[in-house]
């Protein structure tokens, strides 16, 4: 089958982005970041909302991909299955709504903080992972499920540090004083940082993939027991693996607190684990820009198009469609994209470059 | 001689373990009633006949095809509210019942009804979702099965909501049996009664009839059941027939007993019952029913010490640790070979 390839670039580029990798994901990034607020005011999008609203959205889809990314280096490259994502997420959000904000009075930089995040979120991971990577695949995929579900719980809970299901308010935003301010009503700042993080993210993983861990990963994945028996340890490995994903998600959680300036509980339940994960399943296990994609997809469909379609209906007032939250239906699509991917294409629409005989191949002997 | 000494080292092991199980757990129900009074000695037996007839369809289904079936604490999420349907709807009982020729005629009909439904339910997730990826590699199901769950969850919220509901409780919570000042409800042995029977029921069919033998070889290798005759499309489907079915009768009687539900409930028990199938020794039948009760306990144990809020935290560490140090649980179980 034939990979669906990139716009052609001229040999001399391609040559050239080809020898440094991380340069062409910066240009990436860059052409892509200029090109969607302009592609937003092209008639059929820019009618829709203002400039200000997509560069919010494009903001959100921004921290989603990056979040599918991270998933996409415990799944996709070590084949380890994490349902409690979010809970990383919520990890890094609350790391930094504690240190900085008035709920408990202390005022941490927003830089410091982002670094703190990473650290707090790989040791979260390694302590998750280190009792219960040694267990089979499956019951790995409980375990997180599990903590998915207790750390929510526990913020609910802990309302000495956390403010119970009121969440922490008022939440510092990250200052960089002389050269831009970050405020509540200007987008643009936030959209350039997050494009600064997407990039470091994707040339850190993609770097990542072509390292000894990464490879260590990619063996452990197609078959564990080769994986050992050819010197990998396999149980720091996957440690490795959990604690990096770990940590991007804590990473851009702190980002999307600083984002939000309002953290609670219920902003990280298994909706967010599971839309995640689709966006993984969606985008190609294994691929990291196909991943991104997914997310970034996956964000625009159930946060614009069936916005858009609700209104649409009930500005042509049929009478049974007006009825149908088209929004509702996005939990139940995640779920059908679960399952149809796997069933019909489980490499997904952006299948990694080198081929992954765990997702695909129907014949695996037992 | 030396033919002899095996053999007598098996029996002895067998009587010890015959004898002791039985006064393990009697002293265990002892302290636990002197502990935490006889109200909520009763409300964790219930819970634990709740948990113990959901875990059966885990362990069965990990036992035959080694897959944790995400979407099983949904299928009995998705019972309740059958029972719901099944009582107020179709039945058209909104109380309790007092005639008992008409209580018990009802009882039969909601469980015949949310048992059937629940078991085709079961069965249809196993051929749509999971048959087609019996070959393929292990994180295949286990996607689906997440999505599978994700569906269930927000097909019953997209049609019903995210309200609470009422479940009729057609069986009278008055009818009780006076023990000295404590008041034992009628419901609460009749709920444990109906557990026990139909756990005993599994334990009967599974050990004594060609399809429960059929399951056991399937459990234990599949290929080579094959080569002996045992059609194993039809085998796991049956497991999964029993298993969906079970939680039907779970969730009948958590209707009966709380008389509530919504659409969430199914990922906690899920998880809770999961633990205790983990417990008992995944893949074992009896080990999961004696898991879902030590659940119970455990979960209404932290509600008598004021840590209700810490239930599922509890129970979840309790998950990890027993995957730590015990993967192989309280009784043993056939699956553990890399566990």
């Amino acid at each position: 089958m034939k990979r669906p390839s990139l716009p052609k670039l001229p040999l001399r580029l391609r040559t050239y982005f080809a020898a440094h990798q991380s340069q062409g994901v910066l240009a990436a990034v860059v052409t892509i970041g200029v090109a969607l607020p302009l592609l937003s005011r092209v008639p059929p999008f820019g009618d829709l909302q203002s400039l200000n609203a997509w560069t919010n959205a494009f903001t959100i889809a921004a921290i989603y991909a990056v979040m599918a990314i991270g998933l996409n280096v415990v799944i996709g490259m070590a084949g380890l299955l994490d349902l409690g994502y979010a809970a990383f997420f919520a990890l890094g959000g609350y790391t930094y709504a504690i240190l900085a904000s008035s709920f408990l009075g202390i005022h941490l930089p927003f830089w410091p903080v982002l670094i703190f995040g990473i650290i707090i979120g790989a040791i979260f991971g390694v302590l998750l992972g280190a009792p219960t990577l040694r267990l089979r695949g499956d019951y790995l995929a409980i375990v997180t499920l599990g903590f998915g579900e207790i750390v929510p719980l526990t913020l609910l809970n802990a309302e000495a540090f956390t403010n119970g299901t009121r969440g922490i308010g008022g939440i510092d935003k990250p200052q960089l004083k002389p050269l831009v301010e970050f405020t509540l009503t200007n987008p643009w700042p936030f959209y350039l940082l997050v494009l600064g993080m997407l990039t470091l993210v994707v040339i850190l993983v993609l770097r990542l993939e072509d390292s000894k861990i990464g490879r260590a990963w990619e063996a452990i994945r197609e078959d564990e027991l080769a994986a050992e028996s050819s010197g990998i340890n396999t149980v720091i490995s996957k440690l490795q693996a959990f604690a990096v994903g770990a940590a991007i998600a804590s990473f851009i959680g702190v980002f999307n607190a600083a984002k939000l300036t309002v953290v609670s509980p219920g902003q990280f339940g298994f909706v967010v684990s599971v839309s995640t994960l689709s966006a993984v399943v969606l985008g190609g296990m294994g691929n990291v820009v196909g991943v991104g994609a997914g997310a970034f997809v996956i964000y625009l469909i159930q946060n614009i198009f069936l916005k858009q379609l609700n209104i649409l209906v009930s500005q042509l007032s049929i009478p049974v469609l007006m009825d149908i939250d088209f929004l509702k239906f996005q939990y139940i699509l995640y779920g059908i994209a679960l399952v149809v991917m796997m069933l019909r294409r489980p490499q997904g629409i952006f299948p990694a470059r080198r081929r992954i005989r765990t997702f695909k191949d129907a014949e695996v002997p037992k | 001689m030396a033919a002899t000494t095996p053999v007598r080292q098996v029996r002895t092991e067998r009587q010890r373990s015959v004898f002791v199980l039985p006064l393990v757990i009697t002293a265990f129900l002892a302290v636990m009633l002197a502990w935490m009074g006889l109200g909520q000695f009763l409300n964790a037996i219930t819970l634990g006949a709740v948990y113990a007839l959901i875990a059966l369809g885990y362990t069965m289904v990990y036992g035959i095809i080694e897959l944790i079936n995400f979407a099983h604490g949904d299928v009995f999420m998705v019972s309740t509210f059958v029972t719901m349907f099944v009582t107020s709807t179709i039945l058209g009982q909104k109380d309790a019942i007092y005639g008992l020729p008409q209580l018990l005629l009802s009882l039969i009909i909601v469980f015949v009804l949310t048992v059937g439904i629940m078991a085709v339910i079961g069965a249809a997730i196993e051929r749509v979702a999971y048959r087609p990826l019996r070959r393929a590699p292990k994180l295949a199901p286990l996607i689906t099965a997440i999505g599978v769950s994700f569906i269930l969850q927000n097909i019953i919220q997209f049609f019903v909501g995210p309200y609470t509901y009422n479940v009729p409780q057609i069986f009278p919570r008055d009818w009780v049996i006076m023990i000295g000042e404590t008041r034992l409800l009628l419901l609460n042995v009749f709920v444990v009664a109906v557990a026990i029977t139909l756990i005993v029921a599994l334990q009967l069919f599974t050990s004594r009839t060609r399809i429960g033998k059929a399951m056991r070889t399937t459990a234990m290798d599949r290929d080579a059941s094959s080569l002996m005759g045992v059609n194993i499309d039809r085998t796991i489907m049956i497991t999964f027939l029993i298993g969906s079915g079970l939680a039907g009768a779970a969730g009948m009687v958590h209707g009966l007993y709380y008389g509530n539900t919504n659409f969430q409930i199914g990922f906690q028990s899920g998880l809770k019952a999961f633990t205790a199938a983990v417990m008992g020794g995944i893949g074992n039948t009896a080990g999961a029913a004696l898991g879902g009760f030590i659940i119970a306990f455990v979960e209404v144990g932290a509600v008598v010490l004021g840590f209700s809020r810490w239930g599922g935290a509890v129970v979840f560490a309790l998950l990890v640790i027993f995957l730590v140090f015990r993967p192989t649980g309280l009784l043993g179980s056939h699956t553990g070979d890399r566990a």
